[in-house]
């Protein structure tokens, strides 16, 4: 009996030693297919949305190539259109911060807002510079560019004439090649690894410890709503964390009138994924929202999925009676930005309790033991 | 046959099994500190945060800074010592003062795990642990095999206790009869090898929640009748290792299967003693004396009388929630010390608003500057938490010269699958709020009803 005893406490020993491991089970029956779901993000959401993207990026690659031969206000539009498409796809990528992206900060290099201006101009002139530091990632992305092809006067011509200016033209040339150089090689080298291993690796890693695809690209997804759609594109312009507004930390702010366009883009781009609707297409697949509708036949609770809709649609729909320059929101009537934000607020709640307490998912997974 | 009071407390019993006991829960300890050092925790949970929350009377007990290494180093040392049997009313008198202390630091990282660990070393301070097998028994060349049978039932006693009411907490409607928050957790485990389509099926979570609760209250009573004593054990080691499988609860679960031990009669503590005593080439037999511990006769009948007390505490202490109105899940007023364990799937929101009260000019605060993720987590679901929060604010933001400062929080929380709804009254001025045990009014009452205990 004892052996019997002894040999038993091993084997659970064992099995208890064993189970830490985690190596992405497989869903069957009549469980929910998380393996599933992440094939969906990865195959029809975030590599086409990048590819889209890097597509878009090289456009704007040969677009400022044509504008730094050729320095004239007609070569400055194309380049202006290359960078406004650019932006527009970007606004479905940047919430991916996962796998080559996370390992990168390409989030923070992409679109830091916003930019310090006078640093961009110290970089300029003096020609030395690492944008490669973190300290420098308020000097260059799509904020830098929207500095360097919109805010460097307000007349066009003008703007040309800092790149065709005899003695420092070259300068301004070099930095903006610089920039889309920087911004090509980050989106190829993510690109390039969903296109190679990372892609079975995301989807693999399918099962329920704190480091699975599912938990990360959930607390992805909400760090990227809560920090920057709800703070970074209205809250904080808004003044929300301040005692004042800052009518000069929105997004394209030199640019002026994009600020809104880029707010519906990333807010559709959420709440297609929430969704698993293919990029491109209205096709659907597994997504949070199928995964919240399985685990509601369990529960059988309140349509956690159908309420976040909802409050996405509402903040839609508040949001569209903003001004497509958030600057000019912001000074004019800011009450209508903080009524965008306090709607945006809400779905925080529904997506960070409500919807994380459903996955049992862990928000930020604090590596500590429990009762 | 004399069962009277003084009969009992004159009665001896083989001091094995109190030695054995000791000899584990100093190991167990002892890992348990290694392990905690060695993933980084100390950095991440007491030097890395700007703030700690404090439990209520206990605000001077702070983390040292990077002296926190060195009460860790003490605890761990001081476990070692317990282990050894080597001074050991020094050994855990400082173990149960430097781990108290440790628990007491930040309220963040409160388990009731944590707690039974200094109950229980506070309880051994009062045990001739180290009579026998040891090497303050060796050192004096003073062995006693024989020690009050008393001094190990208070051991089984609290063991009890916790089971007891751990399944005593059970009993209630959405543990029973919604299965939760098991329903939540258990679907979460798809990923177990063998058992992940099962923790999908909605009979084993109705079927775990009633063994959870049949086996809390029912393993003391097994575990002391002789007949079912190795089934018993067998279920310890079952349910131990299943949640260590299922839940991230660290080495609580290798701590209650040795603690379950002390149930067993003496003759297998000496042969696991005659394990040891080979291992470590030393003669068991020197220690079997055959002498009965006496004690002093005064400081044993103080401790008798000290730990009647403590056990009537015990005893009472769970059901102090029943002085406060509203429901214990959602308040968490007499929650905690309870053994109130994975009752609850509980997670919240506080977004602190910032206003002037004479300009009502307002801002939100990021939590992300003052808080850690885990302390965030842990405040934004329990009231003292975010009134001792809500106090610092003030004290922060008046320093940086903001006048008139209000504290207003909005916050949500959801209970075991609840749509998430308002906790905290947002039109009260945390600021104004004192701590105390009195019930906090500010507390959105509880819109569903969790009946049961």
């Amino acid at each position: 009996m004892k052996k019997l005893l002894g040999s038993f406490f091993v084997l659970m020993l064992l099995a208890s030693a064993c189970s830490t491991s985690d190596d992405g089970g497989e869903a069957g029956g009549d469980s929910f297919d998380r393996a599933a779901m992440l094939v969906n993000f990865a195959d029809n959401i975030i590599i086409p949305s990048l590819q889209k993207f890097s597509t878009d990026i090289t456009a704007l690659d040969q677009a400022t190539t044509a504008f730094t031969a050729d320095a004239n206000e007609t070569n400055l539009l194309a380049l202006r259109t290359a960078w406004s498409n650019a932006y527009l796809s970007w606004q479905a990528v940047g919430m991916f911060e996962i796998g080559k992206a996370e390992e990168l900060s390409y989030r923070n290099f992409m679109n830091v807002f916003p930019v310090n201006a006078g640093n961009i101009d110290a970089n300029i002139t003096s020609e030395s510079y690492d944008l490669g530091a973190v300290a420098a990632q308020d000097e260059q992305g799509f904020g830098a560019l929207d500095y360097m092809i919109n805010g460097l006067a307000t007349a066009d011509a003008d703007i040309v004439a800092f790149y065709t200016d005899a003695t420092n033209g070259s300068k301004y040339i070099s930095y903006l090649t610089d920039l889309v150089d920087r911004m090509n090689n980050l989106t190829t080298e993510v690109l390039a690894d969903w296109n190679g291993d990372y892609r079975a690796t995301f989807v693999g890693n399918s099962g329920s410890s704190a480091t699975s695809s599912v938990d990360k690209i959930a607390n992805d997804f909400i760090f990227h709503y809560e920090k920057h759609l709800r703070a970074g594109k209205v809250g904080i312009p808004a003044g929300v964390f301040g005692t004042q507004t800052f009518d000069d930390k929105v997004e394209a702010f030199y640019k002026g009138d994009f600020s809104k366009a880029l707010f519906n883009a990333n807010l559709d781009a959420m709440q297609d994924f929430f969704n698993g609707k293919h990029f491109g297409s209205n096709a659907t697949g597994e997504s949070f929202k199928t995964y919240l509708d399985f685990l509601n036949t369990i529960k059988e609770g309140e349509d956690l999925a159908e309420i976040i809709n909802n409050q996405f649609n509402l903040s839609r729909t508040t949001a569209s009676g903003l001004d497509d320059s958030f600057t000019e929101q912001v000074r004019s009537n800011n009450n209508l930005m903080l009524n965008t934000y306090d709607e945006l607020q809400k779905n925080v709640v529904h997506l960070k309790v409500d919807m994380l307490q459903a996955f049992s998912v862990r928000v930020d997974f604090v590596d500590a033991d429990g009762d | 046959m004399d069962f009277s009071p003084k009969a009992y407390f004159h009665k001896h019993t083989e001091a094995a099994p109190l030695a054995v006991f000791r000899i584990f829960f100093g190991i167990m300890m002892l890992i348990s500190i290694i392990r905690f050092w060695s993933y980084g925790w100390i950095d991440k949970l007491y030097i890395q945060p700007g703030f700690f929350f404090s439990y209520f009377g206990f605000d001077f007990v702070k983390p040292l800074g990077i002296y926190t290494y060195v009460i860790f180093a003490i605890c761990g040392i001081s476990a070692l010592m317990v282990a050894l049997g080597f001074k050991y009313r020094l050994a855990i008198i400082t173990f149960f003062l430097s781990f108290t202390y440790i628990e007491l630091m930040d309220k963040t990282t409160y388990l009731n795990h944590y707690y039974f660990i200094s109950l229980l070393s506070f309880l051994m301070i009062f045990l001739p642990a180290h009579a026998y097998f040891s090497v303050d028994a060796w050192r004096k060349r003073k062995s006693f095999q024989q020690i009050p049978v008393w001094t190990i039932d208070v051991v089984k006693l609290l063991l009890g206790i916790v089971y007891f009411y751990a399944g005593l907490a059970k009993l209630n409607s959405d543990w029973l009869l919604k299965a939760m928050p098991l329903k939540i957790w258990l679907p979460s485990k798809y990923s177990i090898p063998l058992l992940g389509d099962l923790m999908q099926q909605e009979w084993i979570h109705y079927t775990f929640s009633y063994f959870g609760a049949v086996y809390d209250l029912t393993i003391p009573f097994l575990l002391l009748y002789k007949r079912t004593r190795i089934i018993a054990f067998v279920f310890v080691v079952a349910f131990h290792v299943l949640t260590r499988v299922l839940f991230p609860i660290g080495m609580f679960p290798y701590i209650m299967i040795v603690s379950t031990l002390i149930f067993f009669d003496a003759n297998i503590h000496h042969k696991i003693l005659g394990v040891i005593a080979k291992m470590i080439k030393i003669n068991k037999e020197v220690f079997d004396t055959g002498k009965s511990w006496i004690g002093n006769q005064v400081r044993s009948r103080i401790s008798v009388v000290l730990l009647s007390v403590f056990f009537a505490i015990q005893l009472l202490l769970p059901f102090r929630y029943w002085l406060y109105p509203g429901e214990l899940f959602w308040t968490e007023e007499g929650f905690r010390f309870s053994w109130r364990v994975m009752l609850m799937e509980k997670a919240g929101y506080a977004n602190f608003k910032i206003v002037d009260g004479q300009t009502g000019k307002r801002f939100y605060v990021d939590n992300d500057d003052f808080l850690t993720a885990f302390q965030q987590k842990q405040m934004a679901t329990q009231p003292d938490f975010i009134l001792q929060y809500a106090h610092y604010l003030k004290q922060h933001f008046e320093n940086q010269g903001h006048q008139n400062v209000e504290i207003y929080v909005e916050s949500y929380v959801a209970l075991n699958g609840r749509l998430s709804s308002p906790y905290i009254d947002p039109n009260v001025d945390l600021g104004k709020q004192k701590e105390s045990f009195k019930h906090k009014t500010w507390i959105i009452p509880f819109k569903d009803e969790i009946k049961g205990l």
